[in-house]
């Protein structure tokens, strides 16, 4: 998706992990993606730069729909898409 | 009319606000301007970090509990039922044997607890040391392991993030004691593409894993457990075998969170400086119960208790709530049985843990006997 359709997207839940030292933004994606239903857009915000590459890297593991990452000033916004129940 | 502040939940984070608020408050207390209740669904309090020592017999069971009346303030008032339903546009919460009581201020402290039935075959074929009877379990099947595989699995989420490095580096200790660290075969798995969410952390097991012959296996999300192949598969499609499966399931918050509407889960959303729940102006969540992207400890119990009780005692005397979580965690790491390291960090600050010594391991040995100060409001 373009940054411009990002934007205009109105996420299911979003995750504001931009503090979260620990257990961590991918963790809490995890915990999210298999809480909510099916057709679900999670945003995920995040002050990890390694977030932006380990998220869709997870994503294509577990066959989830990674929308794209709008890059802000200091932290990341990542958004998927739960397609199949895991 | 007195005002009435209930606290439902009787572990860290609600004896802690209980002690605080009425030790504060004892001259309108006193005066039968206010008024605190607990309602706890059981009568003793039991100190679940121990749970970690006991699973190799290094604590017993009476080390570990106290009588929860003995540790609140006589001037807090017990009640030893469970609560059942809160309806917070009624502000009343109802317990099991059908009293209903109204407060003014409520706060949530009902804590966290694996719920390994999330996940097939977990249950049958999987072990875990975070509760009482299955930490018992566990360690007779350790007195009586021999060899073989052992395979260390983690759900989401989890209360204390760094127990299961920690039994990690113990059972390798402790397995190295015994003489049979040769003939154990130990995978410890993590949920994401490192070995502990905090990058310190993770750096510091990747370092010393190799060193110990700790196998691990990243982007590791339970699916199922085939009890019969003694097998575990993740979400992400690899299957490994086990002969004993250590398992930190995923946990769920309280029934009573779910069922009266207030969170997924048993999770409630909060408001992460405030600490009062999403959208209410009276009532708080402490703890393990918050859906803060924080770990779930005690220590974070601890220090949140102690911005909830400054703003209880402010908004009941003058109106005001001007105190802020500042995201504060403190917790020790065990490296081994014999030496430890910490992490401390808020919102602001990256946790960064020193290098291993004996004597913070005989600090955190030290912390486990005098905890009960904790509860109490004194340490
Ligand atoms: C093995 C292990 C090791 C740990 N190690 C550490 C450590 O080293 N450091 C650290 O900081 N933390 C550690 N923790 C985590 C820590 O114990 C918890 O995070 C902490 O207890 C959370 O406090 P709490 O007040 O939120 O919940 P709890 O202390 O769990 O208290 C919740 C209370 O509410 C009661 N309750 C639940 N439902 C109801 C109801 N419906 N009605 C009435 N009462 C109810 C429960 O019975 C319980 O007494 C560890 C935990 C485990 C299991």
């Amino acid at each position: 998706m373009t940054e411009a359709e990002l934007r205009e997207i109105e996420p299911t839940v979003t995750i504001d992990a931009r503090d979260a030292y620990c257990p961590g933004p991918l963790m809490e994606l995890i915990k999210e993606m298999r809480q909510q239903p099916v057709g679900s857009i999670i945003e995920l915000m995040s002050g990890d730069a390694g977030s932006a590459k380990d998220v869709p890297e997870w994503l294509n593991k577990v066959h989830q729909e990674f929308l794209g990452v709008i890059s802000e000033s200091d932290y990341w916004r990542i958004f998927s898409r739960k397609i199949i129940e895991i | 009319m007195s005002k009435r502040v209930i606290i439902v939940g009787g572990g860290v984070g609600g004896t802690i606000i209980a002690n605080l608020l009425a030790k504060k408050m004892r001259p309108e207390i006193r005066k039968g301007e206010l008024i605190i209740d607990v309602i706890s669904d059981k009568a003793e309090h039991f100190y679940q970090p121990g749970l970690l020592y006991m699973l190799f017999g290094l604590k017993q069971y009476e080390e570990l509990v106290r009588d929860e009346r003995g540790l609140l303030d006589p001037m807090v008032e017990l009640h030893l039922n469970p609560a059942v339903g809160i309806d917070k546009d009624k502000n009343e919460v109802r317990l099991k044997n059908g009293v209903v009581m109204k407060y003014d201020i409520l706060v949530i402290a009902t804590g966290s607890k694996p719920a390994p039935e999330m996940i097939p075959g977990l249950k049958e074929g999987g072990h875990w040391f975070y509760e009482l009877d299955a930490c018992l379990k566990l360690r007779n099947e350790l007195m009586n392991f021999k060899g073989g595989k052992i395979v260390l699995t983690i759900g989401m989420p989890h209360k204390c993030p760094v127990a299961p490095l920690e039994v990690t580096y113990m059972l390798d200790d402790w397995f190295r004691q015994r003489g049979i660290r040769d003939k154990v075969d130990y995978t410890y798995t993590y949920p994401i593409a490192k070995l502990h969410g905090i990058d310190s952390v993770a750096q510091f097991a990747s370092k010393t894993f190799p060193k110990r012959g700790i196998k691990s296996e990243i982007f590791f999300n339970m699916k199922e457990v085939d009890p019969n192949k003694k097998t575990v598969t993740s979400i992400e499609g690899t299957t490994l075998k086990y002969d004993l499966l250590i398992s930190v399931p995923p946990h769920k918050g309280a029934n009573v969170i779910e069922d009266s509407g207030l969170g997924q889960g048993g999770f409630i959303p909060t408001d992460k400086f405030t600490l009062k729940m999403k959208d209410s102006k009276n009532i708080y969540v402490v703890g393990d119960t918050t859906n803060l992207p924080i770990s779930k400890a005690g220590s974070t119990a601890h220090f949140e208790s102690d911005v909830i009780v400054e703003n209880i005692a402010s908004e009941l005397r003058d109106g005001l709530t001007p105190f802020r979580y500042d995201g504060k965690v403190f917790c020790f790491i065990e490296t081994g049985l014999t030496k430890a390291t910490y992490v401390m960090f808020n919102y602001e600050t990256p946790p960064n843990p020193v290098a291993p010594s004996a004597l913070i391991h005989w600090l955190k040995l030290t912390y486990n006997k005098v905890y009960w100060l904790t509860p109490m409001g004194i340490l």
